[in-house]
């Protein structure tokens, strides 16, 4: 059995997955020659900042991925995980915080800077723990993990599905969006966390500490896609599958159709977990806009753009998009909305399957469904 | 008050004692003037009486005057009210000559004879001399003036009078106001002054009368009175109780006691009314998407910019005619229908109608339909909020007691909502387009079958459901700031409120939003507004997932969806 499983995750079985993992690699190669070796009067040299742009768009990219998984493998539209992917960022966050130790503003070697602007006398009990770095990894793990484990238990129990299910998962990120806004949660309120210093011993300033972690993003991106694809091609992938297409025939077959979705839902929490705590320390920001609902609806106009149920697609949707997004704000502030809007209403309207579906549809006339 | 007159009786004794003398002289005085004023005895009093006084005013000092004030309204004739009320606004004049008064009519310049009214030209500055007063004399003027008011005609000026008399409550003001209490016909002048009579008897020796005034005190709900009771029964420093009398104590506590459950009771009333108002703006913001989730099942993104749509309606025509603002509003209202509800139409045929039956598609395309409404609105009005003037009519409050005052702006919003919502039900159970659209609704390929022209029907329905969304951004406008994003904080609200209320139930809608509204503002006081919003939403991600359907789910096939 062990055989055919792999083939079908083999690149052979998969060219769009190995074009996107080529791309991939050579990225995670080229770009750190490009900003190491390359000398900087060449045209060649990539900036610092490019390269933190560039990790900005592969996490986005994990985090499509991790939609495209519920969505377009099992037809769960999420809109709010961007949730998931703010409580990996949080997590990360509080180390980051934690990790300032003595060198903040007011000096204080426990208490982070706004806790002591707050008047806040000693450390609240969450916090405790998120001085040790593997603790906050575990925490990126399981703190989206577990939240989409209980909401998911409780939703898919009771079969809230369709845009009931949309619509209270909007609901959860923007309560999580009021909460973290208030300073009495203990999480920098509006202001949320910045400032970071180092990670693991090393300044997050540092270019060598800037292409480990680029590096590790693209590894990350790397793996979550070869899970997902691991996932969606195994015997559960295709059960869930089915889930998609037709949940009361794959129920009547016997399958526990509320199982599947609740372990592909929490599978898809904690990879956007992972991609908020790969972004926090790269960007060297988070705060509670994460968790708006209308971030969350754009993650899944990436993976729609890109072209749902490819994986890859989303990874190239997100970047595309994002792409598109640096260059606009930048160039022409006020017309990227307009571009924003009349995306997701051309792509809805006219390319159901993301612009992956138009090329394959263009190659392939018949393969249409 | 009392304290303040012992310390002047240390500093000035024979200040005092004139003072003294002088207030017990006027309380005669008051008496006989509340027995005169508006009989013929006091037109007889005529000019004879009048002129002498009139005449020593000029040259008179400050304890003079007193006393010649003190003459003057002891007349009773009816003249003397403007010239009192003259002298303390500083137009009563003098001639320099012959010590003739004269009443400056002060946006003029001209004169009029203080007596006979009659006009005097004008004179030159060095000839006339303002009459002065000092504020003790100001003080006795306005109680003077205040009892002439209390035989004025107009409640209101009554009203104003009694109030102004409590405002002093010495002895004599307390004897005019006890004489003239059995005459007033006024209920609520009359209560003002049995009050203020009451509040004074606290103060009385006789334990009798404290005891009668505090019976006559209760469940009055003047802050005043809660104080003064509050303070009868404390213990003083010496440690015995303030009030002396036991029975005066028991009966101040109890009335204490049933001011306290008033009050209660008061501000419930007022979570209750105010919990309604935002299940109101709930409702308002929810009924146009229960049309178009509801009734034809599309997931509508940019529904919250419809209201922004109609909020900005609003403004516009308050440009549009500056001078009227009152009626602006009642121009928006439907204005902003039509306006929404044009915008809804060409979301409907543009994109929407291609979308039928995939509502997480509709969902994103409408999404992006939000996304250009608010940038469009960014581009054509700025990005800052825009300032919609309330009118008259919808500022200020309903005071019904002294502990429940509800803002109209409040009031007005329940029952606009209702409104809506009765028209809505009247329009889709009594109307032939409101037949169609539950035809198209329930069996949209029978209701086809029958004639029905299903493609217009889902158009106007969608117009409808936005023209909804318009007028309810209407009633925002006056109620938030009108910005770009005035929308956005509406939608999660709304689309929560159709779900919880059962989707494709009006009543629902209807119920759930209210329910919403009230809980969260009993919450509000415990948790804080930001807290109570949050605790409201995890109830209703658990509501929605112990009941998918809401409180009212469709019966029959169509649930099973």
């Amino acid at each position: 059995m062990a055989e055919p499983r792999l083939l079908r995750i083999a690149p052979g079985r998969d060219p769009g997955g190995r074009v996107f993992l080529v791309l991939l690699t050579l990225t995670a190669v080229l770009v750190p020659l490009m900003y190491f070796v390359v000398p900087e009067t060449s045209a060649l040299h990539l900036s610092g900042y490019t390269v933190t742009l560039l990790a900005k768009y592969m996490s986005y990219a994990m985090l499509a991925i991790a939609v495209d998984l519920i969505w377009g493998y099992c037809g769960i539209l999420s809109l709010g995980h961007g949730a998931f992917f703010a409580l990996g960022g949080y997590a990360m966050g509080m180390y980051l915080m934690r990790a300032i130790g003595a060198r903040g503003v007011y000096g204080d070697p426990v208490l982070p800077d706004f806790m002591v602007f707050l008047n806040w006398k000693e450390l609240p009990w969450f916090w405790h723990g998120f001085d040790q770095f593997w603790f906050a990894l575990l925490m990126v793990l399981l703190v989206p993990g577990l939240l989409a484990l209980v909401f998911g238990f409780f939703a898919f129990r009771s079969r809230v599905s369709g845009v009931y299910l949309s619509i209270i998962t909007q609901a959860l990120t923007y309560a999580l969006m009021l909460a973290f806004f208030r300073n009495d949660m203990g999480f920098g309120g509006n202001n949320g966390f910045t400032d970071f210093k180092d990670i693991a011993g090393f300044p997050l300033q540092d270019p060598a500490t800037r292409v480990v972690l680029f590096a590790c993003t693209a590894i990350a991106l790397g793996a979550s896609y070869l899970l997902c694809r691991f996932v969606v091609s195994s015997r559960a992938g295709r059960v869930i599958q089915a889930v998609r297409d037709a949940e009361n025939r794959a129920r009547f077959l016997g399958f526990r159709v509320e199982s599947y979705k609740l372990w592909v839902f929490v599978l898809s929490a904690v990879l956007a977990g992972i991609a908020g705590a790969l972004y926090v320390p790269q960007i060297g920001i988070i705060n509670p806009s994460e968790f708006s609902p209308a971030n969350s609806i754009e993650i899944v106009i990436w993976v729609a753009i890109g072209g749902r149920g490819t994986l890859y697609g989303a990874a190239a949707g997100a970047v595309f998009v994002n792409y598109a997004k640096t260059y606009f704000t930048a160039v022409l502030p006020s017309f990227w909305l307009y571009a924003l809007g009349t995306l997701f209403i051309v792509v809805t309207l006219f390319l159901p399957r993301g612009i992956i579906g138009a090329i394959g549809a263009v190659r392939r006339p018949k393969a249409r469904p | 008050m009392h304290a303040a007159f012992g310390r002047r009786l240390e500093n000035k004794p024979e200040r005092s004692m004139t003072s003294m003398l002088w207030a017990a002289r006027l309380l005669g005085a008051l008496t006989l003037v509340a027995a005169l004023l508006g009989s013929v005895v006091a037109r007889a009093a005529g000019d004879q009486l009048l002129l002498p006084l009139m005449q020593r005013l000029p040259a008179a000092d400050y304890a003079e005057k007193q006393e010649l004030i003190q003459q003057l309204v002891q007349t009773g004739d009816p003249r003397v009210r403007p010239i009192l009320a003259a002298l303390l606004d500083g137009s009563l004049l003098s001639r320099a000559g012959d010590n003739r008064v004269f009443l400056l009519k002060s946006s003029s310049g001209k004169l009029r004879d203080a007596l006979s009214g009659a006009d005097a030209g004008s004179l030159s500055a060095e000839e006339l001399t303002k009459i002065g007063v000092n504020n003790q004399l100001r003080k006795s003027l306005r109680v003077a003036l205040a009892q002439f008011d209390l035989a004025d005609p107009d409640t209101a000026v009554r009203l104003a009078a009694v109030k102004e008399m409590l405002r002093a409550p010495d002895p004599a003001v307390l004897s005019a106001l006890r004489a003239r209490v059995q005459e007033e016909k006024d209920a609520s002048v009359r209560r003002e002054m049995e009050s203020g009579l009451a509040l004074a008897d606290l103060d009385s020796d006789d334990a009798a009368r404290r005891l009668a005034a505090i019976g006559a005190l209760s469940g009055n709900l003047n802050p005043e009175v809660f104080n003064r009771l509050s303070a009868m029964v404390e213990l003083s420093a010496d440690g015995n109780p303030v009030e002396a009398d036991a029975s005066v104590r028991a009966a101040a506590v109890s009335a204490l006691r049933a001011i306290d459950r008033a009050r209660t009771f008061y501000a419930g009333v007022q979570t209750l009314l105010f919990g309604l108002s935002q299940g109101s703006i709930l409702v308002l913001a929810a009924i146009g998407l229960a049309i178009t989730f509801g009734v034809m099942g599309v997931i509508n993104m940019a529904h919250g910019e419809l209201m922004m749509v109609g909020a900005y309606t609003t403004y516009v025509v308050q440009q549009a005619m500056p001078d009227h603002v009152g009626a602006s509003i009642l121009v928006a209202i439907p204005a902003a229908f039509l306006v929404s509800g044009a915008v809804g139409v060409a979301i409907e045929r543009g994109i929407v109608r291609f979308l039928y039956g995939r509502p997480l598609e509709t969902l994103l395309a409408t999404f992006g339909v939000s996304l250009l409404l608010q940038q469009a609105v960014r581009d054509i009005f700025s990005a800052n909020n825009r300032s919609v003037i309330t009118p008259q009519w919808l500022s200020g409050s309903l005071e019904i007691n002294e502990a429940l005052a509800i803002t109209y702006n409040h009031l007005y919003i329940i029952f606009f909502t209702l409104a809506i919502f009765f028209l809505l039900l009247l329009v889709l159970r009594r109307t032939r387009f409101g037949l169609e659209v539950r035809a198209v609704a329930q069996n949209r390929a029978m209701a086809k079958a029958m004639g029905v022209r299903t493609e217009w029907i889902d158009a106007l329905t969608f117009g409808m459901g936005s023209g909804i969304a318009g007028m309810a951004g209407v009633a925002l406008s006056q109620l938030t700031n009108v910005g770009p994003n005035l929308g956005q904080s509406y939608i999660v609200d709304s689309f929560m409120v159709v779900v919880f209320g059962g989707v494709g139930n009006l009543w629902g809608t209807q119920l759930g939003g209210n329910a919403l509204g009230v809980v969260n503002k009993l919450l509000e006081p415990v948790s804080g507004a930001v807290l109570a919003k949050i605790f409201v939403l995890v109830f209703l991600i658990l509501f929605i997932q112990r009941r998918p359907r809401g409180l009212f789910p469709q019966k029959g096939r169509v649930a099973e969806g």
